[in-house]
């Protein structure tokens, strides 16, 4: 497919995994996420693939853990509060050192919360999606092209690393259309040679456990896969610089929010306002790279969040007290507009109306 | 010298951590054997639950998953749907699959998902050091059912083989026990049709073991069997609840 496309969001994510090989997907019904599911079950047994709609979240995540182990490619997809019910199987996943995709079309919580847009589950995909010391690969898409990119990123450097990705969207990039470009089929990736998929008297048996008794072992391994994690923050930070080169007011957003975030800049430039936007791409490894390369131009900072002030804290941690970092969000499955952010970075600079 | 006895090739050389009189060792090697005996050790993959027989990967040769505690169907699941060709069994106890685990073994069943499952009944969570469990037996004092298991309060064991033979994806459900060599023969019978069901795409195969559980229960090897016949047998009859094979009368 070289020609663009109109896509919806969930969609577009469920066609790229399947380009990308993924034949197995688990999933179970949740808004705003759904279409990834009803896609699925459309176009996977048409590809010799596997569509199975679990019963619960926990199994769907629990047989992602099988089918990766056997080697394929699996995919799960869930929204917020579905996505904390498969936190469980994401420890044991990132704890048996597998790689596996799943996907956070977010939704405002907490608890059942609501059904529209958000993104307060940074500080879960990022500090803490189930118990223990691990980390995923989380990536934040801002378009439907980049959530048709990025499937294949979370695979490729998963697999690399062997570490769970995720891909952390929002109701509004689920929801909504836009043409993509599928690019050309990258199937097969990394080999494995520590699956579970019958030793067939060939090889010693591979096991996949994520249980050492004796706490030196298990130390040793979590202090040999935070080594991965420090070759990950060295190679795979992403973000996108927009109007930075000489800007001295920066905004910092991700997803949904940085593209209300990148019309509010625009609109601050045409007023003088020398704005820029800093848009984190992997949310971990957090682009600290590029938030600490700013700080010298930089006399203010804004985070423009869907959450209560979750990003806000990574960007004060590399910031390190030397410039002000202001927040502005809106919650509970409300998105900012354009002119409450320009509002905000009018502020920002002192230009008050 | 001619070999009259040795350990099974799916065995590993590792040495059980089982207590003495635990039936978990011979349900093991009855494994093992069936395996060795459908040569299908290569093609094989074991999931191991949580509970006494976690360290099963450490025992069986061939590949092995450590699931969470009552994930295993569902890790087998994934397993199998990945590789449909491959031999796929689990291996669960009492907690792990009548309690925190039952949606994931009720709906593996109705699915009809062809695996073998292995599930030890001793009546109480062994590892954790012998809390009630959903299959302990009314009146059965565990660490937190003291004054013994109040029906009323704690409700009624679940009579697993029962309830899953209900199921149209269950190929087969058979209860068994191993406290004598008549009843170890019928268990090993019934844990390679579980695994010949597997092969011939049939389903869900489950084989219940009524297990011992010295250490947890307060007596001695052979007074745990001896609890066994007189107490648990009678809660949880022994045979055939479902089997669609030729000889179960293609129920």
């Amino acid at each position: 497919m070289a020609e663009k496309v109109l896509m919806k969001g969930n969609e577009a994510l469920a066609e790229a995994a399947i380009q990308c090989g993924c034949r197995h997907y688990f999933g179970y019904p949740i808004t705003p996420q759904t279409e990834v599911a009803a896609y699925m079950s459309k176009r996977l047994p048409k590809e010799g693939g596997v569509f199975l709609q679990a019963e619960s979240e926990i199994a769907a995540v629990n047989m992602v853990l099988g089918a990766t182990s056997a080697g394929v490619r699996a995919m799960t997809s869930s929204s917020s509060p579905g996505i904390s019910l498969k936190s469980e199987g994401v420890s044991y996943i990132g704890g048996s050192d597998l790689p596996a995709l799943i996907i956070n079309v977010q939704r405002g919580g907490p608890g059942l919360g609501g059904i529209q847009p958000s993104q307060s589950d940074y500080w879960q995909a990022t500090k803490a999606l189930g118990h223990g010391d691990f980390q995923l690969f989380v990536l934040a898409p801002s378009t439907i092209q980049e959530m048709v990119d990025f499937v294949s990123l979370a695979y490729e450097v998963g697999e690399k690393y062997r570490v769970p990705a995720m891909i952390l969207s929002d109701g509004m990039l689920g929801q909504m259309m836009e043409p993509v470009e599928f690019p050309t089929k990258k199937e097969g990736g990394a080999e494995k040679p520590w699956a579970t998929n019958g030793h067939q008297n060939k090889r010693k048996k591979n096991i996949i456990n994520s249980l050492y008794i004796q706490p030196e072992e298990l130390e040793n391994l979590i202090r040999e896969r935070y080594q991965r994690y420090e070759q990950i923050k060295a190679n795979e930070q992403r973000a996108e610089e927009f109007m930075m080169e000489d800007a001295e007011y920066v905004v910092v957003a991700f997803g949904a929010s940085s593209r209300v975030s990148r019309s509010a800049v625009m609109q601050a430039r045409a007023e003088g306002i020398k704005a820029g936007l800093i848009r984190p791409i992997t949310l971990w490894p957090f682009p600290e790279k590029f938030i600490k390369k700013s700080i010298p131009n930089t006399k203010k900072y804004l985070c423009v969040e869907m959450n209560m002030g979750q990003m806000v804290d990574d960007v004060k941690l590399v910031v390190n007290g030397e410039r002000e970092v202001g927040f502005f969000g809106r919650t509970g499955g409300v998105i900012p507009t354009p002119a409450e952010v320009l509002d905000q970075i009018r502020k920002m600079a002192g230009k008050e109306n | 010298m001619a070999v009259v006895f040795e350990k099974p090739k799916a065995l590993s050389d590792v040495p059980f951590h089982y207590c003495p009189g635990c039936t978990h060792g011979i349900v093991h090697r009855l494994v093992a054997e069936v395996i060795d005996e459908l040569g299908v050790e290569g093609q094989t993959v074991g999931v191991a639950s949580v509970g006494c027989s976690v360290f099963a990967y450490n025992y069986f040769n061939c590949d092995m998953v450590q699931a969470a505690h009552g994930r295993a169907p569902a890790v087998a699941t994934g397993l199998k749907r990945a590789l449909p060709d491959n031999v796929i069994f689990t291996y669960q106890g009492d907690g792990d699959l009548a309690a925190i685990g039952m949606a994931e073994t009720v709906h593996a069943a109705t699915r009809g998902e062809n695996i073998t499952v292995i599930f030890i009944n001793n009546a109480i969570y062994g590892m954790t050091g012998g809390q009630m469990a959903p299959t302990s037996l009314p009146g059965q004092v565990t660490q937190t059912s003291p004054y013994g298991r109040d029906v009323k309060y704690a409700g009624y064991p679940i009579r697993v083989c029962e309830l899953l033979s209900t199921l149209s994806g269950t190929a087969l459900a058979q209860r068994v026990t191993v406290d004598s060599v008549k009843n170890v023969n019928i268990a090993k019978k019934a844990i390679k049709k579980g695994f010949e069901n597997q092969i011939n795409k049939r389903g869900y195969s489950i084989i219940e073991v009524v297990s011992t559980c010295p250490t947890n229960w307060g007596l001695s090897p052979q007074e745990a069997i001896k609890w066994l016949r007189e107490n648990m047998l009678e809660y949880y009859p022994l045979g055939v609840y479902k089997d669609v094979t030729a000889e179960g009368g293609d129920k």
